[in-house]
């Protein structure tokens, strides 16, 4: 046992870098789920629950916008922050901000769409009843994101998931630069590409560990029995 | 001074006038039966009297000050209203009845002792830490209404509350709230399908019809003396029949009803057109006896046409030669079995004058709820 996890060893970058990447990955992935909870749940709720001119084309985009590729939206960020880009006096181009940025507009839409569906599969009254109790706009919203907590956290889920296993767009704006931008993800693509298979196999291990006890956590806290 | 006015108040949908009120106004402490066909705008004018939706015209007034609009959120929270689904939150029975007390910034222990009060006013008390989603159908509406009364409004909106429980639950909640409504001096408005429940529990009713107010009065002056054929219709007066005052005295209309005579206590000029109402309750079947009936006394001689039973009463129709069709009686099921009512069968049809209301007809007679 002793010498199987020695080879193991071996096998994976040294401790601290493996450290760093994973810490990196957890970092950029989870500031850019939470700015997508707090843009995409309160435009959810808004699109779910207000009419007006434009809405079914604001739906539509956030229903595309679920299925963007990453690739593309590694190109579009790419262009926004390149030096002769709109956004390129911020030199965030090969940034971990660069790369937080692109899983942002990657997960938003998918928050915006889920949190959307959530708050219309509540009864339409609720709302009302909410605000015939007295509540603000700001306390109907608050309610109405615990009562539909259950999709929510499918939503934080599905965001969270899309993101931590994207590669394109993290490597077209982060550039894998080892120490500074270097992920999961795009260390394993660097790892296939050197023919360094084992080492591949090993940090994919630990990637799909590290999702599965997320996601593990996200579950327990949407199935447990509400008080 | 009224609670709650409304001033030619209008509310206009995907460009259509769906609520349209020359003036309702609310009067302090009354409880107020809101009563009419389905798509009359009842809910749509509780959204307005909740100042949730803003009309296209008009002004809501509020004890005569004019509301501003979006409506101050402290006025707004001056009412309370309570659906026919409870429409109850995820958490406990107790968690629902304290919701509105901590958007208001209650105290947690002091809006916890008010809202266990309004727990054990409605009963359910017992069931405060059971959660709201496992309650049964009355207990739930209970924990709704405890939710609403614990914020102590001054105006309770209530938009048929009871519709989906079982007649004998529903009876039993109804005098309870009524009891703690009147108890606590707070408006109400209450809507529903059920007239008998309205006419159980309401000070005045008023009748809504595509979007407008036929009338609002006293139940007695609704169910007996209708402002409209409409009305009437709606109230299930059951003989509506169109004619002209032929003759007139200082107690009775006379009126001309194809080739019969009818005669009414309400006192119109000679040529008015009318419709004259007769409740079927109102209606006394009896065996023909012949001879000329007491002065303002309406006898009909006819035949039964068709007697649908409805248990302890029974629905008979009654050919006495009325253009407009047959009159329409209610016979207790005794009297149906004493007089051996059955089709073809001879009997008169016998009401007195003030058993009659006469409504002046301006619109078609056909005018009917629809």
């Amino acid at each position: 046992m002793t010498g199987v996890l020695a080879s193991l060893g071996a096998l994976l970058p040294a401790p601290g870098e493996l450290l760093g990447i994973v810490l990196l990955s957890l970092v950029v992935s989870g500031v850019a789920i939470v700015i997508s909870m707090l843009v995409g749940v309160p435009v959810g709720i808004f699109l779910g629950l207000h009419r007006f001119p434009g809405r079914a084309f604001l739906v539509t985009l956030v229903n595309t916008g679920m299925g963007l590729p990453p690739v593309v939206v590694g190109l579009g960020v790419f262009l926004l922050l390149a030096r002769s880009g709109p956004l390129g006096g911020l030199d965030l181009l090969y940034t971990p901000g660069a790369m937080v940025l692109a899983q942002v507009v990657i997960a938003t839409p998918l928050v915006v769409g889920i949190t959307l569906a959530a708050i219309q599969g509540l009864d339409e009254r609720l709302h009302l009843q909410i605000l015939s109790l007295g509540a603000s706009r700001t306390q109907l919203y608050l309610k109405l994101v615990k009562e539909a907590r259950l999709s929510l956290v499918a939503a934080l889920a599905a965001g969270f998931g899309s993101i931590i296993s994207e590669v394109g767009a993290v490597m077209m704006v982060g550039g894998n630069i080892r120490g500074q931008t270097r992920v999961m993800t795009t260390a394993i693509v660097l790892e296939t590409r050197q023919g360094e298979f084992a080492s591949a196999i090993v940090l994919g291990v630990v990637l799909l560990a590290l999702a599965l006890g997320i996601n593990w956590l996200f579950t327990w806290v949407q199935q447990r029995k509400p008080a | 001074m009224s609670l709650v006015a409304l001033r030619g108040v209008e509310v206009v949908r995907d460009g259509k006038t769906i609520l349209s009120l020359d003036g309702l106004a609310l009067r302090e402490g009354e409880l107020l039966a809101l009563l009419g066909p389905t798509g009359a705008g009842k809910s749509t004018l509780l959204r307005v009297l909740h100042l949730l939706d803003r009309p296209a015209a008009g002004v809501i007034e509020w004890r005569g000050v004019p509301v501003a609009w979006p409506a101050p959120i402290d006025l707004r929270r001056r009412i309370a209203m309570a659906f026919q689904d409870p429409l109850l939150f995820s958490g406990t029975t107790l968690e629902n009845v304290l919701y509105g007390l901590s958007v208001r910034g209650v105290p947690r222990s002091a809006a916890r002792e008010k809202a266990e009060e309004a727990l054990r006013l409605l009963r359910v008390d017992h069931l405060s830490h059971r959660r709201a989603r496992t309650l049964s159908g009355g207990e739930a509406q209970r924990t709704a209404l405890a939710r609403a009364l614990v914020l102590r409004p001054e105006l309770l909106l209530l938009d048929e509350p009871f519709a989906a429980l079982d007649a004998p639950i529903r009876r039993h909640l109804l005098e309870e709230l009524t009891q703690v409504v009147k108890a606590h001096g707070i408006t109400c408005v209450y809507v529903t399908h059920e007239q008998g429940e309205a006419f159980s529990v309401a000070d005045r009713i008023a009748v809504l019809r595509r979007g407008q107010l036929l009338q609002a009065g006293a139940p007695e002056d609704v169910l007996l003396r209708p402002a409209s054929r409409a009305v009437a219709r709606f109230m299930q007066t059951g003989n509506v029949l169109a004619g002209v005052v032929s003759r007139r005295t200082e107690a009775l209309s006379e009126v001309v009803v194809g080739e019969r005579l009818l005669f009414s206590r309400t006192v119109l000029a000679k040529g008015t057109p009318v419709d004259a109402c007769v409740r079927r309750e109102e209606i006394l079947v009896e065996p023909p006896a012949g001879g000329a009936p007491a002065p303002g006394l309406n006898r009909f001689p006819g035949a039964v046409e068709s007697v649908v039973d409805h248990g302890a009463t029974l629905h008979v129709r009654i050919d006495a030669g009325f253009p407009a069709g047959p009159l329409q009686a209610l016979v207790t099921r005794r009297v149906a079995h004493d007089l051996a009512l059955r089709p073809g069968h001879p009997v008169e049809a016998t009401f007195s004058a003030s058993s009659v209301h006469l409504i002046p007809r301006e619109g078609s007679p056909d005018d009917d709820l629809s």
